[in-house]
């Protein structure tokens, strides 16, 4: 099918490379003000490559205890919250998958009536805080513990399984334990990495939950400073020189160049894992879109 | 009199099942940490929605603070705030939905007459990446490009388009839900074409080949073939997001909103948070939580039905 490059070709690679060049371009421009003095950003124009370049942004943000602390924070939220996440949904969905199991149908039933009905913001808010959770860990982790959906996605995966292999092993005489997590879990590698990238993508992007249930500022995760550096604006996370005379006006805001530096500090890990994990994510999108 | 026998058995089966939990012990007690957790982080608060009928009072608790009726609904509908809200969300969902939802599919059907793989993939590996972050850093990279004072967007406008007054995109109601809007096509865009793309991918290439000997040009090809292979998906895909209608975009909106904005950019989910987290009016906004949980179970519930009517394909 070898056809000539038309003019209508030119027109789709056009449209496509202002799309794709739309979003290098909003990185490209601020990584070079990251790497600009301030002058630069409040100078303004078009910035491809950084003026002056300069690591003072940097500096000034990695000087801050509050990026380090947020960044354990994240760490600690995502490492605890994800492998928990991922048990407890993958137990739970092993016994359901079992079509055996007692009052299947309407514990399946009560799992997802919860996609399509909730409590809501408040009633949540006023539970998390009557059982003491707020600036804990548990506060960022428990309420979001089992996903429906993610549930119901692993428990296809499960039952998707041959039930010869299981059999076997019971003949061989190991129990449901030993099945679940030496034959089970094993065999559904492919399912739980995609859903524990889910999870964790999810952690270390997740802001809310820190935003009313912590109040600790050493408990704060790396998107709340972040988001206190550039869209609260305040320097306070940032602990800068700040001159009697600012402090007078209060409402001075981070300098550009070093909220770009921010962001960037913030989401390097994302951009370094995101080639690897992007493939998974694909393939996990291609799964979920299965009838549940 | 077969119904009250079949009903009869129905309920002895419910009760007799319990037994089996023994025979089966070692698969409830992998499943009870789920039971516990659906019980206590999402029933309960389901329970916690009486507060809507209730004038909360800290001190008091859910359960003793006394019943006011539709007292809170009554008063959140007589207040300018809440009607703004609701609107806002009704309005800015539809223009997420009239805009936001075809744009995947042409960047679907656009990749789809792309013939160099490279410059395929390599647009799609870019049009995924905002997916990946937060609306905290996507909304901190707007803020910056799209400054009145020191944003590019503005400084190319303003140099090589002729524009005399910065535009306040984030500052103004009338470009406010237009940026909402752009912006929420940019970071999601890419992601949603994965869906198209694979269906693309699964139409029969036999189809094409036969068009072709038959002499159909592209277009011809796109109008009959492409679009009719895709539109079961598109079918369900529209259904569904429709259903998500009270779903405006919190994260979104609460990181780029701001006071100025309030009158065409404030939805029912920041109305709540402000209200009810803010300034501590739980009734109030437990009761807007409600009204909005409702229309959007009734209208889930409602288009789901209506995707199994059409071709069996709900999400349940």
């Amino acid at each position: 099918m070898r056809e000539r490059f038309t003019v209508v070709d030119v027109v789709i690679y056009l449209l496509l490379c202002i799309f794709a060049l739309s979003i290098f371009f909003a990185f490209e421009h601020l990584l070079s003000l990251s790497f600009s003095p301030s002058y630069v950003a409040t100078k303004g124009g078009i910035h491809l490559l950084p003026v002056d370049p300069t690591l003072d942004n940097y500096i000034k943000v990695l000087e801050s205890k509050y990026i380090w602390m947020g960044y354990k924070n994240t760490l600690i939220r995502t490492v605890i919250g994800t492998t928990l996440q991922l048990l407890i949904t993958a137990m739970g969905a092993y016994s359901l998958s079992k079509k055996f199991f007692p009052h299947r149908s309407i514990w399946t039933f009560m799992i997802v009536f919860t996609m399509f009905f909730s409590g809501g913001l408040i009633p949540t808010y006023i539970l998390v805080v009557n059982l003491g959770l707020t600036n804990t860990y548990a506060a960022m982790i428990l309420p979001g513990l089992v996903s429906a959906f993610n549930l119901v996605i692993i428990r296809n995966y499960f039952m998707s399984l041959p039930e010869e292999v299981e059999e076997s092993c019971m003949i061989d005489g190991a129990g449901r334990f030993r099945i679940f997590f030496q034959i089970v879990l094993p065999l559904s590698k492919p399912i739980l990495a995609t859903v524990a990238l889910w999870l964790a993508v999810g952690h270390w992007n997740a802001w809310f939950d820190v935003l009313i249930y912590i109040t600790d500022d050493k408990m704060f995760t790396l998107q709340i400073v972040l988001r206190r550096i550039i869209i609260t604006g305040t320097q306070q996370m940032l602990d800068l020189n700040i001159s009697s005379e600012v402090l007078a006006n209060q409402v001075q805001s981070s300098p550009e160049g070093v909220k770009a530096a921010a962001i960037f500090v913030a989401t390097i890990p994302i951009l370094a894992a995101y080639p690897f994990i992007q493939g998974f994510f694909v393939k996990g999108i291609m799964i979920g879109s299965l009838k549940g | 009199m077969q119904l009250p026998d079949r009903t009869l058995r129905k309920r002895y089966k419910f009760f007799s099942d319990f037994r089996l939990y023994k025979k089966h012990a070692a698969l409830a007690v992998l499943f009870l940490p789920t039971v516990v957790y659906f019980i206590i982080f999402k029933y309960i608060p389901i329970s916690g929605l009486a507060m809507a009928f209730k004038d909360y009072k800290i001190g008091l608790g859910i359960w003793a603070s006394p019943w006011v009726g539709f007292e809170n609904f009554s008063f959140a509908f007589s207040t300018a705030t809440f009607t703004r809200a609701f609107m806002n969300t009704v309005i800015i969902s539809f223009l997420k939905i009239i805009t936001g939802f075809p744009a995947p599919i042409i960047l679907a059907l656009l990749l789809n007459e792309v013939r160099h793989m490279k410059f395929k993939r390599t647009v799609q590996t870019i049009s995924y990446l905002p997916h990946f972050l937060s609306w905290v850093i996507v909304a901190g990279l707007f803020a910056q490009i799209l400054s009145p004072t020191t944003g590019v967007v503005n400084y190319i406008l303003k140099t090589y388009f002729g524009v005399e007054k910065s535009i306040y995109f984030l500052g103004s109601n009338e470009w406010f839900r237009g940026t909402i809007i752009l912006t929420d096509i940019w970071k999601g865009v890419g992601w949603g074409s994965i869906l198209y793309i694979a269906s693309i991918a699964g139409i029969d290439p036999t189809m094409y080949e036969a068009a072709v000997c038959d002499g159909a040009n592209r277009f011809q090809r796109l109008r009959y073939i492409t679009l009719p292979s895709l539109m079961p998906t598109i079918t369900i895909m529209l259904i569904l997001r429709v259903g998500n209608v009270m779903v405006a975009g919190f994260d979104q909106i609460f990181n780029m909103y701001n006071p100025a904005v309030y009158k065409t950019g404030d939805i029912i989910d920041t109305f709540v948070y402000r209200y009810g987290i803010g300034q501590m009016k739980y009734s109030l906004s437990t009761a807007v939580g409600l009204f909005q949980n409702l229309i959007g179970f009734v209208m889930v519930v409602g288009m789901n039905i209506t995707a199994n009517k059409i071709n069996g394909s709900g999400i349940w």
